[in-house]
């Protein structure tokens, strides 16, 4: 009855098969080609953002020695570093990259429901990145307003970029967000409507369930920042007053009237807070297959990560002023804020848990993927702890303006997701370029990554404690902190470049395993779920051959007793199953 | 914010009550044949209603926001109202009758009358381009009494939310033309049925989205 959709796209995919090198690879609107060029041009802008957070250590680790980082400089840097690993790594790669990837191949379909709509998206997200990058070369560079691009400060004189910058800052969030919106609502679609036959919500991996959820979050929270850049835009060129109230500039008077900063704190956060976990679902789903596909063992308690998935996405919807607890407001939304953050807790836990949980006694192989999922449970509940302290408006007052707050997120959101990533490739690696990494240097960079962003973070909090304030191009005359202050922050700076140095380790592999790495096995792993059943590694257009599979079973069918491997594939049918037995339960 | 949490309350709960319904009493871990299980079905709609559906949700987020920014702000004691333009009604009518013109157009359709289709689609595009030509009018009034969009709050809002809903009427008119011009090139009324439903939900979508507004501007 239901299953029209899917016939109509196998007669579609028929008429687009590429034919030309430009259909194919340029504009191509395979969902594959698609996640690989939203992947690398993620990867691309996260390494300029990488470069510039080198560049931010080194004049915080050593003040005054580098002449070609003034203060102005400095706020760039800060600025463009956290909105483009925000927004246009974190967002970009996971819903456009391993969202375009994964959801047509775990969900058995052919390919994203609106082909053409995919391949604008991608697109309109390189425009908005060219944008983005443009504005470093303009008359006065890059915006220097702080990632949070508060008002009034973002477009009054003063600020670096006010010119040009922040113009082409706003205009390009605008433009990423209809790039957002057009694939978002290609992978909500696609998740609801073109899963294969026996593909119930149920059996979904968690990948599928994280990116899903995120995306859903994304479209109703994205228009949040879209709204708060528009009003921005039209503060700065037409002089409107949204955010501007009156305020003289300089000894003269801009012409604002009336407008509120605390309005546009309201739609940031209101969009901002959401966005965490726009990059935390998709993490929290895959980390979860990581783990049980590497253990050997059933994902703990599948039905309960599915609802707490759910659970934190719906209240990151009422947690959002938590960020503005500096901004007077009344105590007694403090108080709402700090209780349903402290709820939202609750639900994370419960993912934690079931991580280890899934671990305990599991037949563990510590392969690359594994350590770097293994690697975000440990940065992933240190930067929760450190969340549960700021939730607290009395905690957080005195701890929000230091380094405290820079360590915790980054923790939470910086080094776990992208601990993520990595899993994430070297997971799939085999299957989207069908060759295989090199396991000694994938297992190097791992623990150089993992070890050396411990080094970076954990002294870090101990800066915030002794109250090291952040935002700040140099410390002047802090009398409180002790001369040591100054040693651990070049201390970190040592960690920060030697970590960002180490990632030549994960390039060096891409080109290993693409010029002379073996031949992928196509299912290296033994895992369940559809996008290894695939009949050609890496899979064709359309992917599945000439029949759609069918799905019987969940996506965690490791290691069931009485059968004779340790898998059983989602589309093997009950009576086909390696040990012959009937149907049945199998626990 | 209150306004913008209720409406994403009420996007959240349509889809969570769904999903639950999804997955009461399922037992993933068991392995069925496929066809066994009355929940393996995905929805009973084509792919292009839900993908409408999803996009409608995403403009009621965005209005949404600007209504719920709107009224933070007007509570802060110095708001100004404006004095809108007695030519919005005209333009609401407008907007009304282009919406009902095009329901007939899709009736037509659905009851595969070729030949009313093309008067159909025409008419409805004349009405809508005349609500844009009397929305701008407004603005050039407004513009003419010294209310431009910068003199305070209250008129920032009332321009940008007019220019905001015209512009999403304007990205509609996209597949508006897109439709025309097949029909004008004599296509039949089965090929073009589809796109017709989907604008008209879109046209009557945005007509409410505008009552909504300008009972707001109005009484604000």
């Amino acid at each position: 009855m239901a299953f029209v959709a899917i016939a109509d796209r196998d007669h579609e995919i028929e008429h687009h098969d590429p034919q030309t090198f430009i259909t194919k690879y340029v504009w191509s609107q395979d969902h594959k080609v698609i996640a690989i060029q939203y992947g690398g041009t993620a990867i691309f802008v996260g390494v300029i953002a990488l470069v510039l957070s080198a560049m931010m250590r080194l004049q915080l680790g050593f003040p005054d020695s580098f002449s070609f980082i003034t203060p102005e400089n400095y706020y760039q840097f800060v600025t463009m570093h956290g909105m483009i690993m925000v927004i246009y790594l974190l967002t970009a790669l996971f819903l456009g990259g391993f969202g375009n990837y994964l959801i047509p191949l775990m969900c058995g379909s052919r390919d994203m429901v609106f082909p053409y709509m995919n391949m604008l998206s991608y697109w309109v997200y390189l425009l908005s990145v060219i944008i983005l990058v443009i504005s470093f070369f303009v008359p006065g560079g890059a915006t220097g307003a702080g990632w949070t691009l508060y008002p009034p400060q973002a477009i009054m004189s003063g600020t670096p970029g006010v010119d040009w910058g922040i113009v082409l800052m706003l205009a390009s969030l605008g433009v990423f967000i209809v790039a957002f919106t057009m694939g978002g609502l290609n992978y909500v679609t696609t998740v609801l409507q073109a899963r294969c036959r026996g593909m119930t919500l149920m059996r979904m991996p968690l990948s599928v369930w994280g990116i899903f959820m995120a995306t859903v979050l994304g479209l109703l929270a994205f228009p949040a920042l879209l709204v708060a850049a528009i009003m921005m835009l039209l503060d700065k060129t037409i002089h409107t007053s949204f955010f501007m109230p009156a305020i003289s500039s300089m000894g003269g008077d801009p012409g604002y009237v009336g407008g509120s900063p605390i309005l546009f704190q309201h739609l940031f956060w209101f969009f901002g807070h959401p966005e965490v976990y726009i990059v935390a679902l998709p993490a929290f789903g895959i980390v979860s297959d990581l783990l049980s596909t590497h253990a050997r063992k059933n994902i703990f308690g599948y039905r309960m990560m599915v609802w707490a998935i759910i659970a934190i996405g719906g209240l990151s919807f009422i947690v959002w002023a938590h960020h503005m607890y500096v901004s007077g407001m009344n105590p007694y939304f403090g108080f709402f804020f700090a209780t349903t953050t402290l709820i939202i807790a609750v639900p994370t836990a419960i993912k934690v848990y079931n991580w280890v949980l899934t671990l305990w006694e599991g037949n563990i192989h510590l392969r690359v993927p594994m350590l770097f999922a293994i690697g975000f449970v440990f940065t992933f509940i240190h930067g929760g702890l450190t969340g549960l302290f700021l939730g607290n408006v009395t905690i957080d007052l005195p701890l929000s303006d230091t380094y405290f707050v820079v360590a915790h997120f980054h923790m939470v959101m910086g080094v776990s997701p992208i601990l993520v990533v990595f899993g994430a490739i070297y997971h799939w690696w085999p299957k989207i370029t069908g060759k295989m990494y090199n396991e000694t240097l994938g297992k190097w960079h791992f623990w150089m990554t993992f070890l050396g962003t411990y080094s970076i973070y954990l002294p870090m909090h101990y800066l915030g404690f002794q109250g090291v304030p952040r935002r700040y191009f140099a410390m002047g005359n802090t009398e409180f902190l002790p001369d040591s202050a100054q040693d651990l922050n070049a201390w970190i700076t040592m960690s920060a470049l030697f970590v960002a140095a180490t990632q030549i380790l994960f390039f060096a592999n891409v080109i290993w395993s693409l010029t002379r790495g073996p031949k992928a096995d196509p299912n290296p792993w033994h895992a369940t779920t559809l996008e290894w059943q695939t009949p050609d590694t890496p899979p064709k257009h359309g992917n599945w051959g000439h029949d759609l599979p069918e799905v019987h079973r969940w996506a965690y069918d490791y290691s069931v007793p009485g059968y004779d491997d340790d898998y059983i594939p989602q589309n093997v049918p009950p009576d086909k199953a390696p040990a012959g037995r009937d149907h049945g339960v199998h626990h | 914010m209150e306004f913008i949490l209720v409406i994403v309350a009420v996007i959240l709960a349509g889809l969570i009550g769904w999903m639950l319904k999804q997955s009461f009493n399922t037992q993933p871990w068991v392995a069925e044949t496929v066809g066994e299980s009355a929940n393996q079905a995905p929805l009973g709609a084509s792919a292009k209603v839900v993908g409408l559906t999803t996009l409608l949700a995403v403009i009621t987020s965005f209005f949404a926001l600007i209504v719920s920014a709107y009224a933070l702000r007007m509570d802060f004691g110095d708001w100004i109202p404006l004095a809108e333009p007695r030519l919005l009604w005209i333009n609401t009518i407008l907007l009304m009758l282009a919406s009902v013109v095009f329901q007939w157009t899709r009736n037509a359709a659905v009851r595969d009358e070729a030949s009313r289709l093309k008067p159909g689609l025409i008419l409805t595009g004349v009405l809508t381009i005349a609500f844009i030509a009397g929305q701008l009018i407004a603005w050039r009034q407004l513009g003419a009494a010294g209310q431009y969009i910068s003199s305070n709050p209250a008129n920032g809002f009332f321009y940008l939310l007019t220019g905001v809903h015209a512009l999403h009427i304007i990205g509609g008119m996209y597949v508006w033309a897109r439709a025309t011009l097949r029909v004008t090139g004599g296509a039949a009324a089965a090929a073009v049925r589809e796109s017709i439903e989907l604008c008209t939900v879109y046209w009557h979508f945005l007509l409410l989205v505008w009552l909504f507004l300008f009972g707001m501007l109005l009484s604000t």
